[in-house]
């Protein structure tokens, strides 16, 4: 690497952090609101999720909305049900998630290609009808209420992130980051090299002495414990979780949103993700066919930009 | 010593037999190259060693220990590395990336999630040391996507060679080469196999650099073992000569 692309990436690393550290001071002025950027940030993450798999594994996971969806239940139930803390609700959430990927993982990762991806969407169905079936815990189609997320008590203190906005949104920034820096931190590592080298080719991969299942598992779980999190923190942004978070349809959008900003970048998929939320927060205050409009958007990106909007910037940038 | 010995080996694949009854046996230290006319199984019969599938009947073992049905990255792990006839490597990572990742896996860092500066600077070094070692120290942080030919698959054999491997199968390190190249490879699987230390076996077709590299050759057609002895030994072969006149006439 040389000492201009590092100086490069350090400034655009500091230019993402500053952009969302400040967002409720500048988005609202630009027609926005503090908690369309905590959307932003959860859907991000979820999008960050899919593709620590998609673009740094090199497998479509097409399902993925069954962990998010499980994590939203699991933060959901655990505030119902277990006890009133907002961290634990969070953890409860991701285990659930997690866990649920870490079984289910082991019977999808012998797939592969289109294979891989039709079992993640057939895993993913079985979640969706679970949550929508069993009425008596999940809420079957009106969704998981009586819910919402707690104060955070620091015991000299507490943080109102119930009905403050900024409070709430500078929570899901701190969560954000540590999962993030979590991500960054397992794609750096030795482990995060045999991950890329699986998706750049896995026969030599396999030649190398890589059990490429094997890793292909453990990025797969470790990618739930992400999504599952993120859920996590949907159900607390909503406190409310909702059958159609587990559907594949949901799978989709994130899937979307990882290409769209672009699956080779460790941030693209958060690019990708504001695009979709604002997009479709605007678009659908006018229509209710916002979709078509994100789907033709989505066409131009993949025909125009093969590298998402991210890697289109990145190029321009470099030029 | 025998460092491999194949026993018997067949591999049907439905009703094609690409191999059929093949022993070989291959001392610790010797260079073994494997011909034979397009079509004889050679590659199958490199696949059956390397654990890309296991054989219909027959015995692989390495180093005394019978690996027959072992996965292929297990056998990596005993020190057997391979490169393919068509070279894979991880075309959108530069040249010490690719080394690297050998590298960490030989060094047991594979499900590492970090590792400490001692090791890193071993590690570094021994990086290095494989590039130059393979001609690639002054191209090393090119992408190897973006190499000549003749890098890409010596880029593919420092591959190999960051595994520390005691047996290297090399498939046809020559194929598509020019003269100048198909020089630079010998010369370089030539100070490989100096020492005596490490062993390899390669599949050729280039006669030239077979019968300047091989302590032994093994011949195979339609399948089958049709021959195997020194250089000069196969040069003056009846049956060999028979199959590749015969193939040209």
């Amino acid at each position: 690497m040389t000492g201009g692309e590092g100086a490069r990436k350090l400034i655009a690393l500091g230019a993402i952090w500053a952009a969302l550290l400040l967002a409720p001071y500048w988005m609202p002025p630009l027609g926005g609101y503090t908690a369309l950027g905590t959307r932003v940030l959860v859907l991000g993450l979820a999008a960050m999720s899919v593709n620590f798999l998609l673009g740094f594994t090199g497998v479509l996971s097409f399902g993925h909305a069954a962990y998010f969806g499980l994590g939203a239940y699991g933060a959901g139930l655990a505030l119902k049900f277990l006890a009133p803390s907002t961290p634990l609700s969070l953890i409860c959430g991701m285990l659930v998630g997690g866990i649920a990927g870490a079984i289910l993982g082991a019977l999808i990762v012998r797939r592969r290609g289109v294979y891989f991806a039709m079992v993640t969407i057939a895993f993913g169905q079985v979640f969706y009808y679970i949550a929508f079936q069993w009425s008596s815990v999940t809420g079957g189609d009106d969704g998981l209420r009586g819910f919402s997320r707690r104060p955070l008590d620091f015991g000299a203190f507490s943080v109102d992130i119930l009905s403050n906005a900024e409070s709430f949104y500078y929570f899901v920034l701190f969560c954000f980051a540590l999962a993030a820096a979590a991500m960054g931190f397992v794609l750096r590592s030795p482990f995060g090299r045999t991950m890329i080298a699986i998706r750049e080719n896995e026969r030599r991969a396999r030649f190398l002495g890589i059990p490429v299942e094997r890793h292909i598992w453990i990025a797969f779980t470790l990618s739930c414990f992400f999504i599952g999190f993120a859920g996590a923190l949907y159900a607390l942004l909503n406190n409310f979780a909702d059958p159609k978070g587990l559907h594949y349809s949901q799978s989709g959008d994130f899937v979307i949103m990882a290409v769209m900003g672009g699956m080779r970048s460790f941030w693209g998929p958060l690019l990708g993700a504001a695009v979709f939320v604002i997009l479709q927060d605007y678009l659908s205050s006018i229509t209710v066919n916002w979709m078509s409009f994100i789907g033709l958007l989505f066409v131009f990106v993949v025909l125009f930009f093969p590298r998402g909007l991210l890697g289109a910037i990145r190029r321009k940038v470099q030029a | 010593m025998m460092l491999l010995e194949v026993v018997a080996a067949t591999k049907h694949f439905g009703r094609l037999a690409a191999v059929r009854d093949v022993s070989l046996a291959v001392p610790q230290g010797e260079l073994r190259a494997v011909i034979g006319p397009n079509g004889a199984g050679k590659t199958t019969f490199f696949n059956l060693i390397s654990g890309l599938f296991p054989p219909t009947a027959g015995r692989v073992v390495f180093d005394g220990r019978d690996v027959t049905g072992m996965p292929a990255h297990a056998r990596v792990k005993l020190g057997m590395a391979r490169t393919f006839q068509i070279t894979e490597i991880f075309p959108e990572l530069s040249v010490r990336e690719n080394v690297r990742v050998g590298a960490e896996v030989a060094a047991g860092f594979r499900l590492r999630p970090w590792i400490s500066r001692a090791e890193g600077a071993e590690l570094q070094r021994r990086i290095e040391e494989t590039l130059s070692l393979a001609g690639l120290a002054n191209k090393a942080d090119r992408l190897v996507g973006e190499l000549a030919h003749g890098d890409q698959r010596a880029a593919e054999i420092a591959m190999a060679l960051a595994l520390r491997p005691r047996l290297l199968l090399l498939d046809e390190p020559t194929a598509g080469m020019g003269d100048q190249e198909t020089y630079e490879i010998t010369q370089l699987i030539r100070g490989l196999h100096r020492d005596g230390k490490l062993t390899i076996v390669l599949i050729e077709h280039d006669m030239r650099v077979v019968f300047h590299l091989a302590d032994r050759i093994t011949v195979l057609d339609q399948g089958k073992l049709l021959a195997e002895g020194t250089p000069q030994e196969i040069a003056v072969n009846d049956a060999v000569q028979a199959a590749y006149l015969g193939k040209a006439a």
